[in-house]
């Protein structure tokens, strides 16, 4: 069978019928939905990575440059946007931790690793790497 | 519970109909009648043209799937009583071009199977004097579920990929070239990887997941597919950084 | 057949997510909330500048940055193919997407680079 350049050639079966996916497919069951959220959380992702950028040039920049980043870090709506960020953040850290056990399939001694178990080292991961954050940011 | 229930059908007849149009049907309703019962004493009874597909009636010829109330299910296996109170809507599986009222055009996923070649490959075969090939159960574990595919298509269904990228080539067909490679016997992994490992192979698959959720032999397409994104990774930075390495 | 280059740009995606899916919650519950809030007394300006001046942190930083942003590219580029039907702006969007995670690349590695 050819591969037709226009999507809408009814190769040999002029009849047949192709109905169109509609443009807003995503919205049309609640695992479409949550599909398409989990994908959008990337923007949180990019806006931290950019953001982490900024502050590591205000730290660059001196103390005074450095304050003016704290104020802002501290106005309400800044603080309110960082919050909705931190969600996403965390959906994604959930969404994607949960689906390890799919990817990461290992055999030990000819018999498969159970999925809880690649599920729990992966939050134990998680665990340990924000204790550690916070024992050196905080400490 | 009620003596009958409504389905609300699918119809496209092509040679009357320009576009595809929605009939219903009253069916008596049994407590152990399926969707195919249902569909059967339609065309038993009330119209002898609705055309569909189905052939073993208990869930292991794949033959029966079709979208009821917007799930692809095989309507064999499918309660009627489960759907009350109706109308129970059945259409074609999407995804797949409609032919006729509830029959959809297959040949796309039936050449993409083909194209992973789903049988074992071997770079030289054993003489027959040396016997049969041996599989201790751990090596059998390891393909046992991707096995299971009946090729019934509810994956292509459920997948809005292949709905919105024609040449996706699917969930069903990336399972079963797992089936193989994890197949102790066979040896084409290399040759399912030079198929698969494209734009639209196993790369435009964003792991929506909805092909193992709708699976009804617990074959896990989504999971084989993670896995063969991740081997044909590590695949391709070997043959980068060690170009000369026997893969 | 030639096979794709997508593995390279699906590794970039794949290690940004899980290094984002590890490091970034507490990062952010901290730095970006928890700090300006005042519940929390996070490391001071001196310690802070301290510890990006040490090149090895500022390695580390770059790295992450950098998957963080791959991962954005490769997620959205794809999320743009599906959501909005966009096969056929295929090239296009590629462009767009990895071209912007480069260039805030090079920014990032500019700015750690002269970071004092």
């Amino acid at each position: 069978m050819g591969k037709a350049l226009n999507p809408h050639y009814k190769t040999y079966h002029p009849r047949w019928y192709r109905p169109r996916m509609p443009i807003f497919w995503w919205l049309r069951t609640l695992p479409y939905v949550k599909f398409i959220t989990r994908e959008l959380t990337s923007f949180a992702v990019g806006y931290a990575a950019i953001l982490l950028v900024i502050q590591a040039r205000a730290l660059g920049q001196g103390e005074e440059a450095y304050s003016r980043f704290s104020s802002w870090l501290q106005s309400p709506p800044v603080v309110w946007l960082h919050i909705v960020v931190l969600l996403v953040v965390l959906f994604h850290t959930v969404t994607w931790l949960n689906l390890a056990p799919k990817a990461l399939v290992v055999r030990v001694k000819g018999r498969r690793v159970p999925d809880v178990v690649v599920l729990l080292s992966h939050y134990t991961a998680w665990l340990v790497v924000s204790g550690l954050i916070a024992w050196r940011l905080l400490g | 519970m009620p003596e009958s229930v409504q389905l609300q059908v699918y119809r496209y007849r092509p040679e009357r109909d320009p576009e595809p149009s929605w009939e219903t049907f009253e069916v008596p309703l049994h407590s152990e009648w399926m969707i195919l019962d249902a569909l059967n004493y339609i065309k038993d009874h009330l119209d002898g043209t609705l055309s569909y597909r189905w052939a073993c009636r208990m869930g292991v010829c794949g033959s029966c799937g079709m979208m009821v109330n917007g799930q692809p299910v095989l309507t064999c296996a499918t309660y009627l009583e489960s759907l009350l109170p109706g109308p129970i809507r059945v259409e074609p599986l999407q995804g797949f071009p409609i032919i006729r009222d509830l029959v959809g055009d297959i040949t796309d996923f039936l050449e993409k199977l083909t194209r992973v070649k789903p049988w074992i490959v071997r770079a030289e075969e054993k003489p027959l004097a040396d016997g049969e090939y041996l599989q201790t159960p751990e090596q059998l574990a390891e393909y046992k579920q991707y096995s299971m595919c009946i090729n019934c298509m509810l994956c292509y269904s459920a997948c809005p990929i292949y709905a919105l990228d024609p040449e996706f080539i699917g969930p069903a067909a990336i399972a079963l070239a797992q089936r193989y490679n994890m197949d102790s016997r066979d040896q084409a992994d290399q040759e399912r990887l030079d198929v698969l490992s494209q734009h639209d192979g196993i790369w435009a698959c964003t792991f929506v997941g909805e092909c193992s959720a709708v699976c009804p032999k617990d074959v896990d397409p989504a999971g084989a597919i993670q896995r063969y994104k991740v081997t044909a990774t590590a695949d391709w930075f070997k043959s980068l950084l060690l170009p000369w390495a026997k893969r | 057949m030639r096979r794709s280059r997508e593995p390279f740009l699906w590794a970039l995606f794949s290690g940004g997510g899980m290094i984002s899916a590890l490091f970034l919650p507490a990062l952010i519950l901290l730095l970006w909330v928890a700090h300006p809030l005042g519940w929390a007394d996070v490391a001071s300006y001196d310690q802070l500048a301290g510890w990006v001046g040490n090149p090895l942190v500022r390695l580390v930083l770059f790295g992450f940055i950098t998957l963080f942003l791959f991962h954005w590219a490769h997620r959205f580029r794809y999320t743009l193919y599906d959501g909005l039907q966009l096969y056929h702006l295929n090239e296009l969007i590629a462009v767009i997407t990895y071209g912007l995670a480069t260039v805030m690349t090079l920014v990032t590695a500019y700015v750690l680079w002269v970071y004092n």
